[in-house]
């Protein structure tokens, strides 16, 4: 008969295992943040097809402390999901090279993060040229 | 072994996550804090007025509905592994939930967007 | 070398299937010098204050792959871990996470090693060839696509880095999937359908959430995390272009 016996250890709570998982999930939960903008920016198309007074009403709404508060934190969180997100780029790409030397994960990482300050920063002469 | 589905959700997800990288912070200022609290911008850059004409505009109509609906389905995804990850194993109801709010906020979004004639 | 002695605690997760309902803790203290590994500290343990100990081992420089274990809930090779880097606090070693323990610091490797066997860890040449034809060539930028995959040591530290691995073993997890990259991306090798049809499967490139702890533990630098998620992109391609492309379509 045999004695083995494997014992399986239990999953519950491994995020907190390690601070390496903390930031992984933080990453993940940005998603959440994402969405509720997502449903911020969805109310206000949905307002502006029902007409001006609508709309207005939820202009209004986005000038009440509570959003600025959310806001702020949707901010911060898009910041930091920009930069995980570039940060995790390099693992998604094929190895390269270029004139001979392997292309570098910070050479990503750093190309990804500087098309998105020009991208933001277009976004921002876009918009503030054209109103 | 049964050829993942993961491909379709995989691609609305990074496509969403690149245009959220890319433009998000911008935009999270702009709508969120900025124009609500007339700093930087005119107040009018957010008035009925300007948002109808872009909105008008098939270019226009394109980027609202590509904000809207890839940062919907980005998040879903994610929410969805999420879920995964703190052990939740109520695997259809949790895809329902999550690709199902993602394509109903598409069809509303895209909906309203055909409903806003010139 | 004036050695006053210094002396280290380490406390070792037991399991003894045939008296322990779950793991405990149990504390030695080991007497060591600077130039000694944690493998050296479980060692002393085993051979002076108790030899029910078990665990792994074999070459002692990095290269076997049989003492990974969870040191101060970190996954490390044993061997090139030192006793030094812990003192004057005290360390604590426990066998692999997320894969079964046998016993003690002892992890049961079936799950990997029967993965490792289905994924044709070999070269499924691209074209046959006669001994008179001469060897198959490869440029030094063709090998460079695949050589840091192929320098893993089957060590397992990755899989006890993998969350996904853990909460789902049908994974097949980063160390695999790394090696089935290794092959589909040599120049030679002609084997990429029959292996991607579990790449493109949820136990294989998809079953990965890009956490990217595997590539921070991995001692020989393979990087699974990137062989894993460059290729979802191809997997990718392959699902929408399966039925425009000859030979794509799934049989
Ligand atoms: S990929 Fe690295 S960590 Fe994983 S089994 Fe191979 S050598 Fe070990
Ligand atoms: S004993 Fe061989 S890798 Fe540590």
């Amino acid at each position: 008969m045999s004695n083995r016996r494997p014992y399986v250890r239990s999953m519950d709570g491994w995020w907190k295992r390690d601070a390496y998982f903390v930031s992984y999930m933080a990453r993940e939960v940005t998603s959440v943040f994402v969405a509720a903008y997502a449903v911020v920016l969805l109310f206000g198309l949905v307002r502006l097809g029902q007409g001006e007074a609508a709309f207005n009403g939820w202009l209004q709404y986005l000038k009440t402390p509570w959003m600025l508060v959310f806001h702020v934190i949707v901010l911060a969180v898009f910041c930091y999901h920009t930069w995980s997100w570039f940060k995790i780029m390099p693992k998604t790409m094929p190895i390269m090279f270029v004139g001979g030397k392997r292309v570098q994960p910070g050479t990503i990482t750093g190309t990804g993060l500087a098309a998105a300050v020009v991208a933001c920063l277009a976004l921002l002469f876009i918009v503030g040229g054209v109103s | 072994m049964k050829r993942s589905n993961e491909p379709i959700f995989w691609s609305l997800f990074g496509a969403g996550g690149m245009l959220a990288a890319l433009v998000g912070p911008a935009l999270v200022f702009i709508t969120g804090i900025a124009v609500p609290f007339g700093l930087v911008f005119k107040p009018e850059t957010m008035s009925y007025a300007h948002m109808l004409a872009l909105s008008q505009n098939w270019a226009g109509k394109i980027f609202i509905l590509a904000v809207i609906a890839l940062f919907l389905w980005h998040a879903a995804h994610r929410i969805h592994i999420l879920l995964h990850d703190f052990g939740v194993h109520a695997v259809t109801a949790v895809r329902v939930l999550c690709y199902g709010g993602a394509f109903a906020g598409t069809v509303i979004a895209a909906y309203t967007l055909l409903m806003i004639k010139a | 070398m004036a050695d006053t002695e210094k002396i280290i605690e380490i406390e070792v997760l037991r399991y003894r299937p045939e008296q322990d309902k779950e793991p405990v803790w149990q504390s030695y203290k080991v007497p060591f010098t600077d130039d000694m590994s944690v493998l050296q500290g479980v060692q002393y343990i085993k051979d002076y204050l108790d030899e029910t100990v078990s665990f792994r081992w074999s070459c002692r420089m990095a290269i076997c792959g049989s003492c990974g274990m969870m040191i101060d809930d970190k996954p490390k090779l044993s061997c090139k871990t030192f006793l030094r880097d812990y003192y004057p606090g005290k360390l604590r070693v426990e066998a692999l996470k997320h894969l079964p323990i046998e016993r003690d610091l002892i992890v049961d490797a079936t799950d990997f090693i029967t993965k490792l066997e289905s994924i044709k860890p070999y070269i499924i040449p691209k074209e046959e060839r006669t001994l008179a034809q001469g060897e198959y060539l490869q440029t030094p930028e063709q090998r460079d696509m695949y050589e840091q995959f192929s320098s893993c040591i089957n060590c397992m530290l990755c899989y006890a880095a993998c969350p996904q691995y853990g909460l789902n073993p049908k994974f097949t997890g980063p160390g695999i999937l790394a090696l089935m990259h290794r092959y589909n991306a040599d120049s030679r090798d002609g084997g990429q359908a029959e292996r991607n049809e579990l790449g493109y499967a949820d136990e294989g490139y998809w079953g990965c959430t890009a956490v990217g702890y595997c590539s921070e533990v991995c001692p020989k630098g393979v990087d699974p995390a990137n062989a894993i998620n460059q290729n979802k992109m191809n997997s990718a391609i392959n699902y929408f272009t399966r039925f425009v492309t000859p030979g794509g379509a799934d049989k």
